[in-house]
């Protein structure tokens, strides 16, 4: 992952994204412009994508009485 | 005799001695339908039980009721537990009770039903208080016992649908007499970590007394005052608590909660994927749309037709420049009329025939001047000719032709008197024809001297 993508959150690019998508849709967009939000919409999409393929590991923890946090896993059943 | 006499103190203790001896008013059950039922604001109820043909008094005293599941009402049929006894004071019999249940429906029924009532007046269930839920979650709380088979479902789940998440579990007991506290505590605690997006607060299946505590008001409120969105999963499809109600989202099961808890990471790739085409599908439509209209532009008339376009415009010029010159020519006429009067006004004005007016004028006056002169020298002459000849007349030359003479003094005064010269002096006497240069010689005075 690049730096880039690292600083922009999985959410925030969705919504760019989105938000992008909806701006192209309903045209009325300068052609400069246009081009700009496609070449950030196509950047964005990527980003997204890499986020999802390329996933940390996810963490899960459990709180234990004294509300400190401890690795936790499920055995799952075969 | 008199002895045989009762006082009402002795006859009622009598009586009351009489219940409290018998095995069968110590231990009653009863069944009937609660009617005048009062709450005593000291905690105590009083009620009466009746059927269709008789009533009987009854107290329930707080330390009794307090363990009440539900808020007796009239009409209510119940089924109660307690003794028959005397209340002295009121010489009455009535039943004071130890336990009392609903009858037909269960005691959690009812008291389902009744915490339900008072939360929707409360507001607690309105659609408009519901938080919505996250798109994205990025940290996940779970609240559950970490060791059924509800928090196994959960974590497959969101493993399987959105493995980017982080996962809390704040383990609760979720049966038993601890669990309403120990869940309220767990939704506590996730509200004040303050990172938790979304929270998931269930269960697995079981009878309607595992579930319980989700139908619980220290539950039921806690989940209301939380600030996460909170999705309740307790047991099966079939099983609605009041946490269900009270919460943002109700899932069916643990595993439908962690459905509703986070996107599908298919879906979201598949958005992607949707949002990539329409990218793609707009940009080019605007690229279209942008290539038509320039194919429009190129395909006009004034391009095609350049030359026209410029004739026309030659046209247009030398209408202009005609128009121009018009104007022009307008302009120079009206200055040099204007012009022209000027100069008529200025040579009106000119100083040279200021000068030669004033010299006209200045002429005429020098003529008048002269002509008076004339007039004047002329009567002056006159005026003077008539002075010298009556001056004439009275000059002493004619006196003198007449052979008078006048001396003269060496100093050349008239001589008036004889004492005015000495003899020897030199004198001139002046006749008619010139002057005689005399000496005195002799002067002799006239006597007569008037």
């Amino acid at each position: 992952m690049t730096d880039k993508e690292k600083e922009v959150s999985f959410e925030q690019a969705m919504e760019d994204l989105e938000a992008i998508v909806e701006k192209l849709e309903e045209g009325e967009v300068p052609l400069e412009k246009a081009i700009q939000y496609y070449q950030q919409g196509m950047e964005l999409s990527k980003v997204c994508s890499n986020k999802l393929t390329n996933v940390e590991k996810q963490m899960t923890n459990i709180i234990n009485e004294q509300g400190d946090l401890k690795a936790f896993s499920v055995q799952e059943e075969e | 005799m008199n002895d045989n006499y009762l006082t009402v103190s002795a006859l009622t203790r009598y009586i009351k001695r009489k219940f409290e001896m018998d095995k069968h008013l110590n231990d009653v059950w009863l069944k009937g339908e609660i009617s005048n039922f009062k709450h005593h604001s000291r905690g105590h109820m009083y009620l009466t039980i009746k059927d269709d043909q008789a009533r009987i008094k009854a107290v329930m005293f707080a330390g009794y009721n307090r363990t009440l599941k539900f808020e007796p009402e009239d009409g209510m049929n119940v089924l109660i537990k307690g003794e028959i006894n005397v209340y002295e004071p009121q010489g009455q019999y009535q039943l004071y009770i130890q336990q009392m249940e609903p009858d037909g429906v269960g005691a959690l029924y009812v008291a389902f039903e009744q915490l339900k009532d008072k939360l929707t007046k409360e507001g607690l269930f309105d659609h408009d208080r519901k938080l919505p839920l996250p798109l994205y979650p990025k940290h996940i709380g779970v609240i559950t016992s970490p060791t059924g088979a509800a928090v196994r479902d959960i974590l497959i789940t969101l493993k399987r649908r959105y493995p980017i998440a982080n996962i809390t579990i704040f383990p609760a007991l979720v049966q038993g007499e601890m669990a309403p506290s120990s869940i309220a505590n767990a939704i506590k605690q996730a509200n004040q970590l303050k990172t938790i997006d979304v929270l998931i607060a269930g269960r697995g299946g079981g009878s309607i007394e595992e579930l319980w505590a989700f139908n619980e008001e220290a539950v039921a409120r806690a989940i209301a005052d939380s600030t996460i969105p909170i999705i309740s999963a307790v047991g099966h499809e079939t099983d609605v608590t009041i946490a269900d109600f009270v919460a943002d989202v109700r899932a069916a099961t643990p595993t439908g909660a962690a459905e509703l808890a986070v996107p599908s990471i298919q879906e979201l790739e598949e958005k992607i994927r949707t949002w990539n085409h329409s990218l793609n599908r707009n940009m080019q439509y605007n690229l279209d749309q942008s290539a038509k209209h320039l194919e429009r532009l190129k395909k006009s008339y004034a391009f095609r037709y350049p030359v026209q376009l410029l004739n026309q415009k030659e046209q247009d010029l030398d209408k202009l420049v005609e128009r121009l010159a018009k104007a022009t020519k307008q302009i120079q006429s009206n200055e040099s009329k204007r012009y022209e009067q000027v100069m008529k006004r200025l040579t009106y004005q000119h100083p040279e025939a200021q000068r030669k007016l004033a010299e006209k004028q200045l002429i005429q006056i020098m003529e008048r001047k002269q002509r008076a002169m004339q007039i004047i020298y002329t009567l002056k002459n006159r005026q003077f000719i008539n002075v010298v000849e009556k001056l004439e007349v009275l000059s002493p030359l004619h006196t003198m032709k007449r052979g008078y003479a006048i001396a003269y003094g060496g100093n050349g005064s008239l001589i008036q008197s004889t004492k005015e010269i000495q003899p020897g002096e030199a004198i001139s006497v002046k006749v008619v024809d010139g002057t005689l240069d005399c000496h005195v010689t002799g002067i002799k005075e006239d006597l007569e001297n008037d």
